[in-house]
């Protein structure tokens, strides 16, 4: 394996996590929902993902586990927001919090463990092809899922008729309402389906990335992850250009940082948020694009009136 | 379709021969003829503790154009909410077909037979028309076929659609098209129409009735809500009036004059607004040169080449249909946006393009938005801190002591405050309530007796009686017209041509950001003003070729 073999791969491995995050954020937001525990969930998933591992001695179970522990603590943040029709804002920031927390205490116990690491998949044939066959096709199972994720949500939104109305309840939630569509249902799908792929996000830092646990391991990626939702104006492809370029300039400046460029690193590590932010903005700069876009009812609480 | 609109006719044809039959005296006949296809019987909604619908008796026969009339706030909309299955009654019942039927959601009104064209909340923006009418549809037709489908369906009622565009680009006509193909795409028996001409201008609102005639052949039924008494004596057979969520009146509205459906629907005498003693127009006051503005946001109109100039003592209508650039050129009247051009604007001869509203406001100008919550007015603060808030610098002597510190001056508020609400005879239940708590008609009175209190010079209000009951309407319409006789000057910015017509002295209209030459009131008609507002530039139907690529 060659260098640039190997340090596609750490971008690869980089951006994953963010990549399946945000595809999921973006499908609750898609919906008009704004949760903003992302960060939390990820924990949650990543702190599930690395016990189930350790306790059945099965890294794909623990995978499994990832996804269903995100899902259930967004389930929490439905019950919240759409149930009780609390204030989306604080009650995802709560969970972000309670996130945090709640894994720090699962997984005091497993610090210092070494982990289990989720073995990669060779597919038949299409992973001889020089290069490009350990590249994209040597992967772990979650690289190909985030990949799978960004196609299928991209013709789920566009192309599906479930997609559609739920496109149409993140424009005007009461409309939808009126025209028979059952709202807070299609909401708890799709916060459900972004607890899912943000538990599975933190469950790829835990047993792919670095498999092991260290207490807030999420760094920041569930933010981040936020962020490009919004930067790729709810598309999935370039939540995907998003997350891939973040990847890149991080790995990247931590090769200048290595080789001593004469910058001060503090300007290097900020690198990746500048690239991220000014090419998504460049490419969403056609407002009136943006603008349909933009779920309307993005954060609004939704109380049928009856 | 076809096929069932064929059953349809073959049931109206039925009916019609029964009638027929039944002429001498048949009781057995008339009985059966006589099963509406919906009825309603004592159905009530209520909120807390308002009785919004008060045991409401309703019958729509088949094939029969049935006209809801009331004012606002009278439970027009409640009602057919109600029958469309978005809010469940609170008591009595609804027959379709002399069965007993619960409409649970707006998806068993659909399967029932029922269509629904809303009059606001119910398109999605971002979506395209396509799209739209799909989300309608209950998932049989392939989201591939949909436009073909809407396409055929929108040429075969006079309503061309394309179904690619999204409905954010579009008028407020287009989007009414796309409600009414959406709900024909259903096949309903029953169309219900919520005030659908509101938005129109006179000749889209005759294509309108042109496709209600239609469907009325097919032997659907409609039921067409709306306040503008002229409309429903035009084309419906038959009318029930609420008033205070009761039903005051059921009629043929052809055999009624325009003033007994007022009544029925008032509950009293309307004052009639007179323009009488305008006199002859002085110093000229506002002056409007080639003010061009460019659009905001991607929705919003760019205004292009505004000239107008208005003299003391005149009212000048500036009417059109909303989403023409009403409110962006009312934004660069009240100087919310100031235009690069300072020159632009002159108030009383200083150029004022660049000025903000309070330098504008001390200069003795005054304005009326059109939002009456959170623009014209903060919903969550009571009357007199609004007063302040409008009115702190214009009178900074009288609402403020303390120089820099600004302390108000509770007294003076009070009083003046006091002096506004009955001036207009704003009615409320304390003394200085929320803003928020008023109805609509009653904060509008409070908020234009607010700028008319000071006597200002030039006065510009946006769609100053939108929304508002006719009392207070006719009131607020006086009030502008008074003004304008003490030697202001005063401009109207209204999408209601009745108001249009009887206030000002000259008209101009605003076409897709441009606004045509202002003309006398008296010899203006509705027909030239509906071809301005089309965008027929000499208003003699003749299009410019601009206005022709617009469109």
């Amino acid at each position: 394996m060659d260098m640039t073999q190997a340090i596609i791969l750490t971008i690869i491995t980089a951006a994953t996590p963010l990549l399946l995050a945000a595809i999921g954020e973006l499908v609750v937001e898609r919906s008009g929902v704004l949760n903003l525990g992302v960060e939390g969930m990820m924990i949650m998933g990543a702190v599930a993902a690395f016990a189930i591992a350790q306790l059945t001695g099965s890294a794909g179970l623990g995978a499994i586990g990832g996804l269903v522990s995100g899902m259930l603590f967004s389930l929490l943040f439905g019950f919240l927001t759409l149930t009780l029709v609390a204030n989306q804002v604080a009650t995802g920031l709560a969970l972000t919090i309670l996130g945090l927390g709640l894994s720090g205490m699962i997984g005091e116990s497993f610090i210092g463990l070494p982990g289990l690491k989720l073995a990669a998949i060779e597919i038949p044939l299409l992973s001889d092809i020089p290069f490009i066959g350990r590249v994209l096709f040597s992967q772990d199972p979650i690289f190909y899922t985030s990949i799978i994720a960004v196609f299928g949500v991209s013709w789920f939104l566009f192309k599906s008729r479930a997609g559609l109305r739920l496109r149409a309840i993140g424009d005007n939630h009461s409309s939808a309402h009126a025209l028979g569509i059952n709202v807070v249902r299609t909401r708890y799908l799709a916060v459900m389906f972004g607890g899912a792929c943000a538990g599975l996000a933190g469950a790829h830092l835990s047993i792919v990335y670095t498999p092991q646990w260290v207490e807030n391991m999420t760094a920041g990626r569930g933010w981040i992850a936020l962020a490009l939702v919004v930067f790729a104006s709810w598309r999935p492809g370039r939540a995907l250009i998003g997350a891939y370029l973040f990847g890149a300039v991080s790995i990247g400046q931590l090769f200048a940082q290595s080789r001593g460029i004469g910058i001060p690193s503090q300007l290097l590590s900020a690198l990746p948020y500048l690239a991220t932010i000014a090419v998504l903005v460049i490419i969403s700069l056609n407002r009136r694009m943006t603008l349909i876009n933009t779920p309307a009812s993005l954060g609004k609480s939704f109380v049928p009136e009856r | 379709m076809k096929l069932v609109s064929c059953a349809l006719r073959k049931n109206a044809s039925k009916l019609g021969e029964s009638e027929r039959c039944l002429s001498p005296g048949g009781d057995v006949e008339n009985q059966q003829s006589e099963i509406p296809l919906l009825e309603t019987r004592g159905l009530t909604k209520i909120f807390g503790s308002l009785r919004a619908c008060d045991a409401i008796d309703l019958a729509i026969a088949p094939g029969e154009v049935h006209a809801l009339l009331g004012e606002n706030g009278a439970g027009k909309s409640t009602l057919v909410k109600m029958l469309f299955g978005v809010l469940d009654p609170s008591g009595g019942e609804i027959l379709w077909k002399g069965k007993p039927v619960k409409i649970g959601s707006p998806g068993e009104a659909r399967a029932t037979g029922i269509g629904m064209v809303f009059q606001h909340f119910s398109l999605f923006e971002a979506l395209t028309v396509a799209e739209n009418i799909a989300l309608a549809l209950d998932g049989k037709v392939p989201i591939e076929k949909i436009s073909d489908e809407a396409r055929r369906l929108s040429l075969d009622y006079g309503l061309p659609l394309d179904p690619s565009a999204h409905v954010a680009d579009l008028s407020v006509g287009e989007r009414q098209r796309i409600e009414i193909v959406r709900a024909l795409l259903q096949n309903p028996e029953l169309i219900i129409l919520d005030e659908p001409t509101s938005v129109l201008t006179p000749q889209e609102a005759d294509k309108l009735f042109e496709t209600l005639a239609k469907l009325k052949a097919e032997g659907r039924s409609v039921l067409y809500i709306s306040h503008r008494l002229e409309e429903v004596q035009r084309i419906c057979d038959r009318a029930t009036v609420l008033r205070h969520g009761k039903v005051t009146g059921a009629c043929d509205p052809r055999q009624e004059t325009p003033s007994s459906l007022a009544r029925m629907m008032v509950g009293g005498e309307v004052a009639t607004v007179s323009g009488a003693g305008l006199g002859e127009p002085g110093e000229v006051l506002v002056e409007v040169q080639k003010l061009s503005a460019p659009a905001r946001s991607p929705f919003a109109v760019t205004l292009k080449d505004v000239d107008l100039t208005v003299r003391a003592g005149e009212v000048i209508a500036i009417a059109g249909v909303a989403g023409n650039g009403q409110s962006e050129l009312f934004d660069v009247l009240s100087g919310e946006v100031t235009v690069s051009d300072a020159d632009s604007i002159r108030i009383a001869g200083v150029a004022a393009g660049r000025l903000g509203i309070t330098a504008r406001r001390l200069m003795g100008c005054s304005f009326v938005p059109e939002e009456r919550h959170g623009h014209a007015a903060v919903p969550n603060m009571n009357l007199s801190s609004n007063l302040v808030l409008s009115r702190y610098a214009s009178d900074r002597k009288t609402f403020l002591s303390g120089g820099w510190l600004g302390l108000i001056n509770a007294g003076p508020v009070a009083t003046a405050t006091k002096r506004i609400s009955s001036a207009m005879d704003v009615r409320k239940s304390l003394v200085d309530p929320m803003a928020g708590s008023l109805s609509g008609g009653n904060l509008q009175k409070f908020i234009v007796g607010r700028e008319l209190d000071r006597q200002p010079r030039v006065l510009v209000v946006n769609q100053p009686t939108w929304g508002v009951d006719a009392g207070a309407a006719s009131r607020i319409r006086q009030a502008l017209i008074d003004l304008a006789k003490s030697g202001s000057a005063v401009i109207v910015i209204s999408q209601d041509l009745d108001e249009v017509f009887e206030i000002a002295s000259r008209v101009a209209v605003l076409n897709e950001g441009r606004l045509s030459r202002p003309e006398p009131v008296a010899t203006m008609t509705r027909e030239r003003i509906g071809l301005l507002m089309g965008g027929f530039h000499d208003g003699a139907g003749h299009p410019q070729p601009e206005a022709l690529h617009a469109h």
